[in-house]
């Protein structure tokens, strides 16, 4: 059991960087479906780069950058040129799709460095490490698992405690009161876009180099579009993102788990629970009313200033 | 507000624009989907390719034989057809974005007769298979069209959710249930009889008389029919829609049905005349690519045909190119979402009219311009 518990907070890793970027995207106002593509320019980035100097900071940089850049293609089509917000960024997943096959197909097969690998081994953390079954469970992981927590915390924080995260959800609440108050809608849309991205690039990072340490034709499989149900699941709020992550980390590995018990069912149709529990969660995450529960009212809406 | 001023950057503003010609936005256009070419060709000079040769070897690897040509329809046909589908859902914005998944059930549901009635005569049994189809990629989107209708469930997970479910299942029974026990090596299902291929016409088989038919078919229907109305005025505002006592989760569930049928109708194509039996991967991207053609087609369904007829060359070059030049044939993913990145982003140059006024600095017109 905890070595299942562990083997889903692993899995749950990527996602959890994804929903944290989709999350202050859409906290900011703006409903990004490019994050499939976005995690597939950071994989494919991240991975090269990891390749290309073993250096697993510059691949980390690389892939956050790569996230990045397709998030400022999405800003730019969206906040400055008012385009449509769903078909941007289904556009920018079929560009990231097409990109990452693009970049990578010479580099199938390939294997990450064994500095990067030894980068990303397991450390136990002094004294929590060592609690009885909250430490194997989460305490005893890779960096970037930590990374993942701090991010957690940080966002809570950022968003619900400072000024800085209350101008931000200013902007997605009312942009137009926003706006009237003196906040530059343009700068914190553009800025919480291309962090967002950046988190993404970031959770496709760690499939490529982590979860499938050999490059492969497409390592997201369908993640980026599990996030962006999540943070509806998470109801914008990170603390429930990373809960609503580990839930699907579960499920996730739950068919290798199943038959190592000796049950028997097809891998390929153990495969289909994550999807079909996210539709389960999106349908009932259409129930909630609560107000706390909504989204940022001004989601997914162009801004014109003298258009109210 | 007709005349306001949207943003003014140093010496840049934009302003709406009161209206304008036909002809000028159909400038704009075609010049934007010029640059993204243009900027296409910087990114295939990253990678140390010489644009101009790899867009001469796309044009010659889709037009340049007559079995090329033939290939280059083959693809447009259920890119088409596929296209035809998503418009009407996209013309209801119902963000329906799961065409491969409808294309996976409608190949499965139609697989299904030609594995159990292969002896049936052929019109009957390509009927059956077709009606068949329908039904099944009908019935696909209208799960979460009902969810849509009646609780307002996010319909763009939902759809692409339905996409990884039906391409599970599919793989499940290849690799399963349904595996041909004759065959070595690779899991495969059993391939159709004769009487359930499509017949060919002119050397491409009969699913381009089909996407003609239906284009003329979805044309009349969005633009002369009732439900076409319903269907638009619901996509323009839903509350007119209710206004006028429209029953508007009858048309939701209508719109994608259809669509989904349409989709549906791709994959028992896809199915009886290119693979001659079911494969999980029998939607090859077309459920996505259909999402962009239609977009570019601006809903259009005459439009719909020349853009995917486009694109189909974009595809067939870009296989052609993998085989001449050794270059990954992903290479058309990249220049189709440069290109509707470029599109998208000209819509606001129709829109807005971009001023340059003398002002203190001129620094801000680079970043702009991008």
């Amino acid at each position: 059991m905890v070595s299942f518990l562990a083997a889903a907070v692993i899995a749950a890793t990527p996602l959890l960087f994804a929903t944290l970027g989709e999350l202050i995207t859409e906290k900011s106002g703006s409903l990004n479906l490019g994050v499939e593509g976005m995690m597939l320019m950071g994989a494919v980035i991240g991975f090269s780069a990891a390749y290309g100097t073993g250096n697993p900071g510059i691949a980390l940089l690389g892939a956050f950058v790569a996230g990045g850049a397709g998030a400022l293609l999405f800003a730019i089509v969206t906040v400055s040129l008012q385009g449509n917000q769903v078909v941007t960024g289904l556009t920018l997943t079929i560009f990231g799709t097409g990109f990452a096959s693009f970049v990578g197909d010479k580099m199938i097969g390939l294997s990450v460095p064994a500095s990067v690998l030894e980068f990303f081994s397991a450390r136990k953390i002094p004294i929590l490490g060592d609690i009885p079954f909250i430490g194997p469970v989460l305490f005893r992981h890779d960096v970037f698992v930590y990374l993942g927590y701090a991010m957690v915390i940080a966002l809570s924080i950022y968003l619900y405690r400072t000024r800085a995260g209350l101008n931000m959800r200013a902007v997605g609440e009312n942009t137009a009161a926003a706006d009237a108050s003196g906040i530059a809608i343009t700068r914190h849309k553009y800025a919480h876009i291309i962090v967002g991205g950046g988190l993404c690039g970031l959770g496709g990072a760690y499939l490529g180099l982590v979860t499938v340490p050999i490059w492969q034709a497409d390592v997201v499989t369908g993640r980026g579009w599990i996030a962006v149900a999540l943070v509806i699941f998470a109801s914008w709020n990170p603390t429930k993102a990373f809960l609503g992550a580990f839930l699907f980390g579960a499920l996730s590995i739950l068919g290798l788990r199943l038959q190592s018990m000796g049950i028997h069912i097809s891998q390929y149709l153990v495969d289909l629970f994550p999807y079909a529990a996210t539709i389960i969660i999106v349908i009932i995450s259409t129930h909630k009313n609560r107000k706390e529960d909504l989204p940022p009212g001004n989601l997914s809406e162009p801004y014109f200033r003298e258009s109210r | 507000m007709k005349d306001g001023k949207l943003f003014s950057i140093g010496s840049v503003k934009a302003v709406k624009r009161e209206d304008i010609p036909k002809n000028r936005s159909a400038i704009i256009r075609i010049s934007s989907v010029a640059l993204s070419l243009v900027f296409a060709g910087i990114v295939l000079l990253f990678f140390d390719l010489n644009p101009f040769t790899v867009f001469a070897t796309i044009i010659e690897g889709s037009v340049g034989s007559a079995s090329r040509v033939q290939q280059t329809i083959v693809k447009a046909i259920p890119l088409t057809i596929a296209s035809l589908g998503i418009l009407v859902a996209f013309k209801m914005k119902f963000w329906n974005i799961g065409g491969e998944g409808q294309i996976v059930m409608g190949a499965l549901a139609a697989s299904f007769v030609a594995l159990n009635f292969g002896d049936a005569p052929r019109p009957v049994l390509l009927l059956l298979m077709a009606v068949a189809s329908v039904v099944a990629g009908g019935i696909w989107a209208l799960i979460p069209a009902a969810f849509k209708a009646k609780m307002g469930t996010n319909e763009v997970i939902f759809t692409l959710m339905m996409n990884y479910i039906a391409i599970k299942f599919v793989t499940y029974l290849q690799y399963g249930p349904w595996r041909d026990p004759n065959s070595k090596g690779f899991p495969k299902i059993p391939n159709f009889s004769e009487n359930g291929l499509l017949p060919s016409l002119f050397g491409v088989h009969i699913g381009w008389v089909i996407a003609l038919i239906l284009t003329v078919a979805v044309y009349l229907f969005i633009n002369y029919t009732k439900k076409g109305y319903e269907i638009t005025v619901v996509g323009a505002s839903i509350d007119t829609a209710g206004y006028a006592g429209m029953n508007i989760p009858s048309v939701i569930m209508t719109a994608m049905f259809i669509s989904g049928g349409l989709c549906g109708l791709v994959g028992m194509i896809q199915a009886s005349a290119i693979e001659k039996t079911l494969v999980y991967g029998i939607s090859a991207n077309y459920g996505f690519t259909a999402i962009i053609t239609t977009w570019l087609a601006r809903l259009n369904a005459a439009a719909v045909l020349f853009v995917c007829i486009a694109f189909a060359m974009l595809l067939q070059g870009a296989s052609f190119i993998q085989l001449a030049m050794n270059v990954p044939a992903a290479v058309a993913g990249v220049v189709q979402g440069v290109i509707l990145f470029f599109v998208l982003g000209s819509e606001f140059f129709i829109r807005y009219k971009v001023l340059f006024t003398r002002g203190k600095s001129g620094s801000s017109e680079g970043k702009e311009a991008r």
